[in-house]
């Protein structure tokens, strides 16, 4: 994709769009230079091992704490999860096609993938909130028992996350005509991009903890 | 000719390519101006209170630094008068609580308040503060010959969520019950249950965790900065094995605090939602606390707990001295005047630490009652760390062999730093064998080996940087006459403090009790007067470096751009070209006239540097 730049300068290096907002820098690294050498991928990447680390801390607390004693009483995990689940892989696809629009300079379809990646995004949350209320019809509460603690936060610790990549994805689509044009937000779309799809893999992670374990 | 050797050396371990003209000074001047001009257009606020100016957030996080330091230092105080004299009132005190000093005379339980506040904010607001994104903010672009960190916004909302995290913590002395009392480690089911469990456990325990949850957010924020920045924004040449040990030291830093505070946060999440939304993942049935049957909470274990919290406590004690220990090496090395003794051998050790300090997390808990299986494994394991310790430690004295001293300030500190680092570190051998630890755990030995090896020596570490940066930081020396005596002071009075709590361990003295009224303590109380006033007269040491500080700002010497003649970045003539043609520390190099090349010098000299690009030219030479 930006192959073409095989010398940026230093000043590029120094000034190249950080990813963190876009705006300011985004002028200096313009110019065909593209944002090879931008932060923004590498400082995801490396969010990403963060956050791994946080979700394996509390998918061993909920090991750990199963292993305990004779208050972990399994909960039939909502249907509705399943249908999430294919949403939010869905979406990474709806995504993935958004990029590769984009690249073939294909406008129209380009858009069309990334408001439909949105709106899946935001169904995928609208199910998690369907599966809190089964369960809280069921008479199943944060604290009602030890599986159930674990089921209510790791989900809202992932739907939290993901709804940070949801904003980015909002601003992809309000500036999706700039981007079109390559004037900026190239740095914003690869970022997201990877975020998103890491988001769906933490989550196939994190459903197949709570099948085996909730 | 020039001009294709460096191109040999760029394209080697850089994972970024650049030709030769991406250095035109032409570039460099142009970059630098531009990073002027929005600066001036800016105003007050924006310039030096929410600055994205790495320079300035490095400051801010220094002096909260140094603030955070001289309020843990006092409340230190006002533990050691009570721990030698218990019957003595501290006139003001109840000022300070009434209920918690009524006429002036702490409650055991207040006495645990201050200790809560002084661990946690020596732990997190200095050692963890100043050594790193203090120092590193105004320090590590400089020294990679970066224009700037990698994200700068990102960059100021970490500083403005350390300072929200120290003012939560602070503001815990306003509620009522005071601050939490259950110690920086937090251990439930203590620290789970709300007011029940004492005074200082209601709202003070929630702003406890509320504030390291905040903290643990800024510093993952920080840490992002600092490793995208060393990942991606070194200057030309600047290999990685070419970095100051110091930037090395900030990197491996980095990695050990994305990785550690992330599982404190969620063990912060959890114990909040113990405290707030009744859930029991580390509160235990059946518990009786203060003649109370504790109900709605069931089936927890408080050792998931620490756990959690050790995985991250290790490297967090490393993340404590790592920079500490870069800034010795890289000052030895140029106060000896001599290349760092083995220095790809400290690059090593410095990540064999860091790995290392994730599997060692259970010499913590020996006592939990862990399967012996394990204790073995993880002393094991915690022997095997000293070895890259021990790895440092012999490079530095093979770094000062036969080099020629300079004894600045900063190098005393430094090799103050050294002896204060062993007296300390030798101790946790012993701490290591779960055999002596049941008798050595919760007593003053392991008081002992933590503030030497960590609080101390961290503080030399800090020490020596500001000494030894003052001139770059503000453009000023400091006076060196002060400095020594404030050494001198420290140096002993470290000593004179620390060095007798061994004793105390060994004769059985426990840690973490408010009055040591037991019969069998009486022997010890001399000792434990002598350290009082020890810790007295160190604390009152340091307000001549504050005040050193202070006047240095206005009325030191006017510093010149290198004043220490050392080889790294950060001493580089402002604005000039930042390629990087060689390693770190050339001192004393062979056939020049001054005794130090730096790294951004092209021209010559039989350094390895040039004899390899040199010998990579006869390679093509000969291949034509
Ligand atoms: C030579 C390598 C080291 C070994 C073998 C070692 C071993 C130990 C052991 C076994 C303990 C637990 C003692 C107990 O609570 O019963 C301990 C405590 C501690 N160590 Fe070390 N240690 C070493 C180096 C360090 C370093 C370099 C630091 C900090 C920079 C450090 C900081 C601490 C702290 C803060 C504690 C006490 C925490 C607390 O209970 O509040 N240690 N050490
Ligand atoms: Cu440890």
């Amino acid at each position: 994709m930006t192959t073409q730049t095989k010398f940026p300068t230093l000043e590029e290096r120094g000034f190249g769009d950080g990813g963190n907002g876009g705006e300011g820098s985004a002028g200096r690294s313009a110019g065909g230079n593209g944002t090879a050498l931008s932060v923004g991928p590498t400082g995801i990447w490396i969010a990403m091992a963060s956050i791994t680390m946080f979700f394996a801390a509390f998918t061993s607390a909920m090991v750990v704490r199963a292993g305990l004693g004779a208050d972990w009483t399994r909960v039939a995990l909502p249907r509705i999860l399943y249908l999430n689940t294919a949403m939010l892989l869905a979406s990474s696809v709806t995504l993935e096609l958004s990029g590769r629009s984009l690249r073939a300079a294909r406008e129209g379809p380009f858009f069309g993938w990334l408001m439909a990646t949105a709106a899946l995004g935001v169904a995928f949350l609208a199910g998690q909130l369907d599966a809190w209320r089964e369960l809280a019809a069921r008479g199943v509460y944060l604290a009602t028992n030890p599986a159930c603690s674990f089921f209510y936060l790791l989900t809202a610790a992932h739907g939290a996350h993901l709804a940070g990549g949801l904003l980015a994805l909002f601003y992809l689509v309000a500036r999706h005509r700039r981007i079109a044009r390559g004037a900026s937000g190239q740095t914003i779309l690869k970022v997201t991009t990877l975020y998103w799809h890491f988001m769906d893999i933490l989550w196939l992670y994190l459903f197949l903890m709570l099948a085996l374990w909730v | 000719m020039a001009a294709r050797q460096v191109t040999a050396r760029w394209t080697g371990g850089n994972r970024t390519r650049l030709a030769p003209q991406s250095v035109r000074s032409s570039d460099v001047a142009k970059a630098s101006s531009e990073s002027v001009a929005p600066q001036v257009a800016r105003g007050f606020w924006r310039k030096y209170v929410f600055s994205t100016d790495h320079q300035i957030i490095g400051r801010q996080y220094y002096f909260l630094a140094l603030f955070a330091a001289l309020v843990a230092m006092f409340l230190s105080w006002l533990m050691r008068v009570h721990l030698a004299w218990p019957r003595l009132a501290i006139p003001g005190l109840s000022a300070l609580s009434a209920s918690g000093a009524p006429a002036g005379l702490m409650t055991p339980e207040y006495y645990l308040s201050l200790l809560t506040v002084h661990g946690t904010l020596m732990i997190f607001f200095v050692l963890t503060t100043a050594p790193q994104a203090g120092f590193g903010n105004c320090l590590l672009p400089a020294q990679l010959g970066a224009e700037r960190m990698a994200f700068p916004r990102l960059n100021m909302l970490s500083f403005w969520l350390t300072f929200t995290s120290l003012g939560v913590l602070l503001a815990s002395f306003l509620v009522r019950g005071g601050p939490a009392i259950s110690g920086w480690t937090a251990y439930p089911p203590l620290s789970a249950l709300g007011s029940i469990t004492g005074p200082g456990e209601g709202l003070g325990q929630s702003l406890w965790i509320i504030s390291i949850a905040l903290f643990c957010v800024a510093s993952l924020l920080g840490a992002l900065n600092f490793i995208t920045t060393t990942l991606d924004l070194r200057a030309p040449g600047m290999t990685l094995m070419r970095m100051p040990l110091t930037a090395w030291a900030w990197f491996v830093t980095a990695i050990l605090m994305l990785l550690s505070f992330a599982v404190l946060l969620a063990a912060c999440v959890l114990l909040m939602l113990d405290r707030v939304a009744g859930t029991s993942f580390f509160v235990p049935s059946g518990l009786i606390v203060s003649g109370q049957m504790i109900h709605g909470h069931a089936g927890g274990s408080p050792l998931l707990w620490e756990h959690l919290f050790w995985f991250f406590g290790h490297p967090e004690v490393y993340i404590a001295i790592l920079p500490a220990m870069g800034v010795t090496s890289h000052l030895l090395s140029c106060f000896a005047r001599k290349p760092v003794f083995g220095y790809r051998a400290m690059v090593w050790a410095t990540i064999a630490i860091g790995f290392l300090g994730f599997l060692v997390w259970g010499h913590h808990m020996f006592v939990s009652g862990m399967n012996p299986y394990s204790a073995f494994a993880f002393a094991v394991l915690t022997v095997i760390i000293a070895v890259p310790s021990a790895v440092k430690t012999f490079n530095w004295l093979g770094t000062l062999w036969g080099g020629r001293l300079r004894l600045t300030t900063a190098m005393l500190f430094a090799l103050g730093f050294v002896s204060i680092f062993v007296s300390g570190g030798l101790s946790g051998i012993f701490l290591a064998e779960p055999p002596v630890d049941v008798q050595l755990h919760a007593t003053y030995f392991v008081v002992a080996h933590f503030h030497l090896v960590m609080g101390m020596a961290a503080m030399f570490g800090i020490f020596s940087g500001t000494y030894f940066w003052f001139p770059k930081m503000f453009g000023r020396m400091m006076n060196e006459t002060l400095g020594k005596i404030h050494f001198i002071l420290t140096f002993v009075g470290a000593y004179c403090v620390f060095m007798p709590m061994y004793f105390l361990g060994m004769a059985g003295n426990v840690r973490r009790y408010a009055q040591f009224v037991d019969p069998y303590l009486q022997p010890l109380m001399p000792l434990q007067r002598f350290i009082t006033v020890a810790a007295l007269g160190l604390g009152a040491a340091q307000f001549l470096f504050i005040f050193n500080l202070f006047w240095s700002l206005f009325g030191g010497k006017k510093a010149g751009e290198n004043p220490w003649q050392a080889t790294t970045l950060e001493w580089a003539t402002p604005g000039a070209a930042r390629a990087v043609y060689r390693g770190p520390y050339e001192y004393a190099v062979a056939g020049q006239e001054q005794d130090f090349v730096m790294q951004n010098a092209p021209d010559a000299g039989p350094s390895r540097a040039r004899k390899e690009a040199a010998d990579d030219n006869a390679d093509q030479i000969s291949n034509a």
